[in-house]
């Protein structure tokens, strides 16, 4: 089999639209993953039962499924949803499908980040915050959660890693992201196999010299 | 537009054959557990040996076990997928090229890829974790066998391996729970497994709901069911006087 790998070149374009795609359900999915994350996490800790027994069901689902299911579910059960919820028909996109599945579905792996970066925090502090007269929700917000954030970048940028990679899934609903923009070019000029390898390549080196970059903060951090 | 609400849906006929909806999702189950214990056969041995690899005072034999590690880590299991199903059978040799991809049912194709895939992109993951259970040992151990005259052969295999799966039987746990999920992904090269078995209800009954969440069960008694075993397993085979048990 021969290998050409100059029809790429024009191509480059058209991959860089789907890496834009790529990076947006990225970094959509880690902002409303760690948002959602740290709500689920501070309900788990909460002394509340119902609201711990909750949070931790919705870790446990999310955790027992594939992500392809997730992804799949949502594409074809957003747009009914929003129909009952709005009345009236809302076109919703791949796009917006998938970021939501991609936030509901990350949330309960950044929330288990979380809740180990909040326990690894010392008791003292709180003790320290609640006899200073702080609430709360003062307290988690000033004292607790910016350390624990401090302490778990590593693990949560691991996370993000992982999810770049993960992104590649929305494949199964045609949205155009960096690996189907690289199938497709590859499809027109009949040359497949080299943008295969490419993507994978592009990929590797991402998450690769990311991964590296990770570790170096880890070791800065942790001294 | 209304939804029709219809649990009885899965006792129905597909319209194929005299399938029932049921018999779909049971056929789909078989499949990914197929797949799943197929992979993880492959992604056990592998990435035992590429595990000892890694622990090994050799630097070339380790490089090789940690390019393997970091080469199958960062890249897409998807993209992983579609290598081994489009690109690797391009790359045979005639002759069993055109075994590959005429000879073979197209079924019997994509489960050789898809088993494949997961095996080596999970031996990866595997590695991990048994190198991680062989350093976590006492050094003492290891010294103490060849003060005995162990060759290094003889201390991986009657020392330090049988202590440190016992260790990594969680994380591996995990791992093994993963390859059920990842299995998933087989539904995009045309195998008919659970997730493909359920789009395919979602479409041909449009009760979508009914068959997500059909699925969802069933994947969350699974991964449940196994939980619940490898625990019990954990505890049975526990090394005695580590902590990793904890209350005993």
């Amino acid at each position: 089999m021969d290998m050409d790998f100059t029809g790429i070149i024009p191509a480059l374009p058209a991959l860089w639209n789907g890496m834009v795609m790529t990076l947006q359900l990225m970094v959509m999915g880690i902002v409303g993953g760690i948002v959602l994350g740290t709500i689920l996490a501070l309900m788990r800790l909460s002394s509340s039962k119902l609201m711990s027994r909750i949070a931790g069901a919705y870790v446990n689902y999310f955790r027992s499924i594939p992500l392809l299911l997730v992804i799949t579910w949502f594409y074809l059960a957003v747009p009914f949803v929003l129909r009952w919820i709005t009345g009236e028909d809302t076109p919703v996109g791949a796009f917006t499908s998938c970021v939501v599945a991609f936030m509901m579905f990350e949330a309960a792996y950044f929330c288990e980040i979380v809740r180990a970066g909040v326990q690894a925090i010392s008791k003292g502090q709180m003790g320290a915050a609640q006899a200073l007269g702080m609430t709360y929700g003062q307290t988690m917000r000033l004292i607790i959660l910016p350390q624990a954030f401090r302490k778990m970048t590593p693990l949560l940028l691991q996370q993000s890693i992982i999810l770049f990679q993960d992104t590649s899934l929305v494949y199964t609903v045609g949205l155009v992201d960096f690996l189907n923009s690289a199938r497709a070019s590859g499809d027109i000029i009949g040359r497949s196999n080299e943008f295969l390898v490419f993507a994978g390549v592009m990929y590797f080196l991402i998450s690769f010299s990311a991964s590296w970059l990770v570790k170096r903060l880890q070791k800065r951090i942790t001294v | 537009m209304n939804y029709n609400w219809d649990w009885g849906v899965f006792f129905k006929s597909t319209g194929v054959g005299d399938e029932t909806y049921l018999d779909w999702y049971i056929t789909g189950l078989g499949w990914t557990i197929a797949i799943a214990i197929c992979a993880w056969i492959i992604a056990l041995l592998l990435g035992s040996v590429l595990g000892v690899m890694r622990t090994v005072p050799n630097r070339l034999v380790s490089g090789i076990a940690t390019a393997y590690v970091e080469l199958f880590r960062n890249v897409p299991l998807l993209v992983q997928l579609f290598i081994w199903y489009f690109l690797v059978p391009d790359l045979l040799p005639e002759g069993l090229q055109e075994w590959f991809k005429q000879d073979l049912n197209p079924t019997t194709s994509a489960l050789i890829s898809v088993v494949v895939c997961l095996g080596l992109f999970t031996a990866a993951r595997v590695c991990e974790q048994v190198r991680t259970g062989i350093q976590a040992l006492p050094r003492g151990q290891e010294s103490a066998a060849r003060a005995m005259g162990f060759s290094l052969p003889q201390i991986y295999t009657n020392v330090l391996l049988p202590q440190a799966y016992r260790i990594i039987i969680p994380p591996l746990t995990s791992e093994f729970l993963n390859v059920f999920k990842n299995s998933s992904v087989a539904s995009l090269i045309g195998l008919m497994e659970l997730l493909a078995q359920t789009k395919q209800t979602a479409e041909f009954s449009a009760n979508l709901f009914e068959a997500f969440t059909l699925a969802t069960l069933i994947y969350f008694t699974l991964n449940m069911s196994l939980m619940l075993l490898m625990r019990m397993v954990e505890k049975k085979v526990a090394v005695p006087g580590l902590i990793s048990v904890g209350g005993k």
